[in-house]
């Protein structure tokens, strides 16, 4: 087909489109909703033939979903932020029923306080779910991602649902050039979903989610499906393959940019980390020896790629979008364990940075270098940053003295008291 | 690359400008970046849009804070800070404003060291701007001078075909006329560097203090906010009251106003809270008596200033 410019948010929907997705049970929220009426549009012009119900909450919506899958149709939703914590009790069920389909949340952060702007908090709640988890840099590979996940989701090896993450704003509102595959190719790729074991029908009923007592078979349940998700690490290598191959677009487990011979990389992950990579390219014109390593999978963890893309490094500057309260960066957390006892392991250098949709600058990028190369001479982990600059304090200042003044015409104690 | 960043209200089409020149880059043979920025998505709420453009690959990302050309398409935004509209304009950086005013009387106003061009709007035309996104794209188009017209206008075709032929059309000639308009500043919009900064700049990072929940808290102290927030500022049309056709139905408007702006008087008569009616014209809808006109807040503004005369 031809390369237009798309929104993240419409590569998400071609993505079902492309994947043929029989079901789409839906619930509205920003900024995750354009994915939604795309494809209502689509439905309603003929242009897709499938199903689309709109439900009364986001909970309902993932029950549906896992219901759907759990019967052997394709299924395709989405949602963001506060719809995806209040599905939070079914995102957990699903992925013990082993249905597999794909869901594609809009990161936004969370409240409180509430905001529409985007960081990692929302996705990395379903962190320890049984979801598995792609992020996507572009809107290529919002789309790319969609059609990956469903081969590795429906994969016997693995059949686990799958979370492909994509930014609010920075891609679910953004048009960039894509790539829209020939709609025969993604049929050769990802022929229609064949369930295997799974599917039911009222002659052959089938219970799922069933009670269990005493650890034994939970424990059996559970860690079966911690190694489907293990399982998948191999799995997504050899789709990633036959993907490439047919599209010419290449994918990993872990993306990492001019690293060969970097002395420091910075980690991170979603739409951000193109702005590393200009910063990255900028440094190299520079003479500076520096590269960028970005998971694209975070569930299953790729461990063993995180450290051959950094083994050899003498700094890294992680850039959590997210911030696990009380502990710190949830990547950095990750990537320290990853790394744990490994000879030539490089010194990391924690910095938490674009909460809430705050902008990383450029000369973030390159100051967070030379905290990194500092770190590697010296051999001592800095203490973890939080990106923020004298004036935007200022500005929160501006903010506390309104306040402060409320509370004093309120007749309650001031700031200084 | 080329950053360009456009500034309007909701509903004034800045998305669809910023769509328009995006795809006439794109068609152009450019790689393209283009979004929308909101807050809460209402009518007549400020928005910007912004485009960028280069013959590589976009890494660059989010709000542009260094633009080569900004374009205005309602000068009553300019005052206001939280719109942003001033935002790193450089010395290269072009500014173009549609506008009832003369060049001149910005270049007074605003002191900035760049170019102003001015795209004239008639004092009729303000009320909704409907067709000043097209303008503004076309405008944009000719000052940056690398995208033909014929790219433009397949560009605007391609982006408006949804609303219709008669969109279209008029959208086009709207277009056109700027188009020509521009022509003596072709290629006015120089394109900034590749990179935005430089690899010697530092941020000035400061460690975040510890404060008390009590101050630490996102927490406001006053009751009734919603009435401290003048939405009434996002208006673009306003409703005037003929009090000599109005019934005193006493409840008609008042009841139907999404945003209760219709308080009604101890004399059954209905009052406009001006501060904060938005301007969705359902009053004017649904008055049995046609008692609601609508005047052009632009007009209604300057008319209030000229009585405020001594
Ligand atoms: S235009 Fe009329 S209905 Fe709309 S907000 Fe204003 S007063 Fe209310
Ligand atoms: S609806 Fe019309 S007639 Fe009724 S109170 Fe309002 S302006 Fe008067």
């Amino acid at each position: 087909m031809s390369r237009m410019l798309v929104t993240g948010n419409a590569a998400a929907a071609w993505g079902a489109r492309l994947a043929r997705a029989d079901y789409v049970p839906a619930f509205p929220i920003t900024p995750q909703t354009e994915i939604i009426e795309t494809l209502g549009g689509w439905i309603e012009a003929g242009e897709l033939d499938a199903r689309m119900v709109t439900l009364d909450s986001e909970h309902s919506m993932l029950t549906a979903a896992g219901a759907a899958a759990a019967t052997g149709v394709r299924v395709f939703t989405a949602t963001s932020s506060q719809g995806l914590l209040y599905a939070m009790e079914m995102i957990y069920t699903v992925a013990g029923w082993r249905a597999p389909f794909v869901l594609a949340n809009v990161s936004r952060a969370l409240a409180a306080p509430i905001t529409l702007e985007p960081d990692h908090n929302d996705v990395l709640a379903a962190r320890d779910s049984g979801f598995l988890q792609l992020h996507a840099a572009t809107c290529q590979e919002v789309l790319d991602l969609t059609l990956l996940a469903y081969r590795l989701s429906e994969d016997e090896g693995v059949r686990l649902p799958i979370i492909v993450n994509l930014d609010g704003f920075y891609l679910s509102f953004t048009r960039e050039p894509v790539q829209i595959p020939e709609p025969s190719a993604v049929d050769a790729f990802l022929p229609a979903f064949d369930p295997g074991g799974l599917g039911f029908s009222a002659s052959r009923p089938v219970s799922q989610a069933v009670a269990v007592l005493g650890g034994g078979p939970y424990s059996y349940f559970r860690y079966e499906m911690h190694e489907a998700a293990r399982n998948a690490l191999a799995v997504f290598d050899q789709v990633a393959a036959d993907f490439g191959d047919r599209f010419g677009r290449h994918y990993s487990p872990v993306e990492s940019y001019r690293c060969d011979d970097a002395e420091i990389a910075f980690v991170m992950m979603g739409s951000f980390a193109t702005k590393a990579k200009d910063a990255v390219d900028q440094l190299r014109d520079a003479g500076q020896a520096v590269g960028l390593v970005r998971p694209r999978m975070l569930r299953p963890f790729p461990d063993q790629a995180l450290r051959d893309a950094l083994v050899g490094r003498r700094g890294v500057a992680v850039i959590d979008q997210n911030l696990s309260m009380g502990l710190g960066g949830v990547l950095h957390t990750e990537l320290s364990a990853a790394l744990c006892g490994v000879p030539n392991a490089p010194v990391l250098a924690s910095f938490v940075g674009g909460l809430g949709g705050r902008d990383i600058g450029a000369s973030e990028f390159f100051a967070m270098v030379d905290v990194a190369r500092e770190a590697a001479r010296s051999g001592m982990p800095p203490v973890p940053r939080l990106l923020y600059t004298r004036s935007e304090l200022r500005e929160m200042r501006k903010l506390q003295g309104i306040a402060a003044a409320e509370r004093a015409a309120a007749g309650q104690p001031g700031d200084g008291a | 690359m080329y950053r360009i960043r456009f500034h309007g209200r909701g509903g004034q089409g800045m998305k669809t400008a910023s769509r328009i020149l995006g795809t006439a880059f794109f068609g152009s043979g450019f790689e393209v970046q283009d979004a929308p920025l909101y807050g809460a998505e209402r009518r007549g709420a400020p928005i910007f849009a912004y485009v960028r453009a280069a013959r590589r690959p976009i890494h660059e990302r989010g709000v542009i804070d260094r633009p080569d050309l900004v374009v205005v398409a309602d000068d009553t935004l300019v005052p206001i800070p939280t719109a942003g509209v001033m935002a790193g304009l450089g010395e290269r950086s072009v500014l173009l404003v549609a506008t009832g005013e003369e060049p001149a009387v910005w270049r007074d106003r605003l002191q900035l060291q760049g170019p102003i061009l001015t795209l004239p709007i008639a004092a009729e035309e303000r009320a909704e701007l409907r067709f000043v996104g097209a303008s503004c794209a076309a405008a944009a188009a000719r000052l940056i001078g690398v995208i033909s017209w014929a790219d433009l206008e397949r560009a605007t075709q391609q982006e408006l075909a949804p609303l219709g032929e008669t969109v279209v059309v008029e959208n086009l000639r709207r277009g056109r006329a700027a188009w020509d308009a521009f022509a003596p500043h072709e290629g006015l919009v120089v394109e900034g560097a590749e990179a935005a900064s430089q690899v010697d700049e530092r941020p000035d990072w400061i460690e975040l203090p510890f404060e008390a929940a009590r101050i630490s808290a996102p927490d406001i102290h006053v009751a009734a906010t919603s009435t401290e927030v003048r939405t009434g500022l996002w208006r673009t049309i306003r409703p005037v009251i003929d009090y000599d056709r109005c019934h005193r139905c006493t409840w008609v408007c008042s009841t139907l106003c999404p945003d209760s702006a219709i308080a009604v008087d101890t004399e059954g008569a209905p009052r406009i809270d001006l501060d904060h009616c938005k301007g969705c014209m359902i009053c004017v809808a649904v008055c049995p008596t046609h008692a609601i006109e609508t005047i052009p807040e632009g007009e209604a503004k300057h008319a209030e200033s000229e009585e405020a005369r001594p």
